[in-house]
């Protein structure tokens, strides 16, 4: 049986990747959402980890419930990002100053 | 126990590769590709972890329909992605910088992990060999997580809600059903008698 320790080191070297897009793709909106859901999916590998190398199954639910939150923030973000499209003609995150914050 | 370990380091590996990939690719359309590796790699993993009812979730879920939904956006949005991609070197350094701190205080708190002594103590529901991975998953996301589980469904429906009303708009020059002038059409009006004469027409 494979370490838990090399499915920790793979989950944290995709969350590192996650959070190096966000800083590296300053300018598209779309990627910055997909860096956040592989940010997401290393926090699922290291609960299912956990779960599975602690025999306890609540891993699992929680998981599942990540899921489910990840595809409603998937689907909010990219309605969002639709109707900013239409109104300014880019998705450039340096753009977004409609409401001056 | 040897393909174990060699499936283990294939499926990590094109998950790193993948979220690399996705991360520095200059075309969108290729970063969803790259995402959609990553997500089937980390589905396997999930299935070499025993998690099977998670590992089918993910690629119906999210190579289903999430990776498909920023497919549609990226080929829908008509944004010109070169000039987008030409200022990201100048992000490189910063970028860098912050991935290698992140790495380097992470191995330094791995360096000192072990499990707690109240670890095994702590656990909520023991899997047990009895039932497979989705029944068991079953027998306490019913039970135990019930109300959760039902919370997660208004998020989905708040979700699907938001996104519509987002996106949805109106046309001024589209013709549409109004149904309430069709209820209330008086049939003694919408029917008219007329003599027509033979040879003269209306």
């Amino acid at each position: 049986m494979i370490g838990i320790e090399h499915y920790l080191t793979t989950a944290s070297i995709l969350f590192v990747i996650g959070i190096f897009g966000l800083f590296l793709n300053r300018k598209n909106v779309i990627i910055l959402l997909m860096s956040i859901e592989l940010m997401l999916l290393a926090v699922n590998i290291n609960l299912v980890a956990f779960s599975s190398y602690l025999g306890d199954l609540v891993g699992q639910v929680f998981t599942l419930f990540i899921l489910t939150v990840a595809a409603a923030e998937a689907a909010i973000g990219l309605a969002i990002i639709v109707s900013f499209f239409r109104n300014r003609g880019t998705i450039a995150v340096e753009d977004v100053n409609v409401m001056k914050g | 126990m040897n393909i174990l370990i060699i499936t283990f380091y294939l499926f990590s590996l094109s998950a790193i590769a993948g979220g690399l990939m996705t991360v520095i690719s200059r075309n969108p359309v290729h970063s969803v590709l790259w995402l959609i590796l990553a997500f089937i790699s980390s589905a396997g993993l999930f299935v070499l972890l025993g998690a099977e009812f998670l590992a089918m979730l993910l690629i119906i879920v999210y190579v289903g329909a999430v990776a498909v939904l920023f497919l549609f956006v990226v080929m829908m949005l008509d944004v010109d992605f070169s000039t987008l991609k030409a200022e990201m070197a100048g992000y490189l350094p910063i970028a860098l910088l912050i991935g290698v701190v992140l790495v380097m205080q992470l191995g330094m708190a791995f360096g000192v992990w072990s499990y707690a002594e109240t670890a095994l103590g702590a656990r909520e529901v023991l899997a047990n060999s009895e039932h497979h991975n989705t029944k068991a998953l079953g027998l306490i996301l019913y039970d135990r997580y019930f109300i959760l589980f039902q919370l997660s469904g208004l998020i989905l429906l708040v979700a699907m809600i938001g996104a519509i009303v987002l996106t949805l708009r109106h046309r001024k020059n589209v013709k549409r059903q109004n149904i309430l002038s069709q209820i209330y059409r008086d049939p003694d009006k919408s029917v008219e008698i007329r003599d027509v004469k033979p040879g003269q027409g209306l």
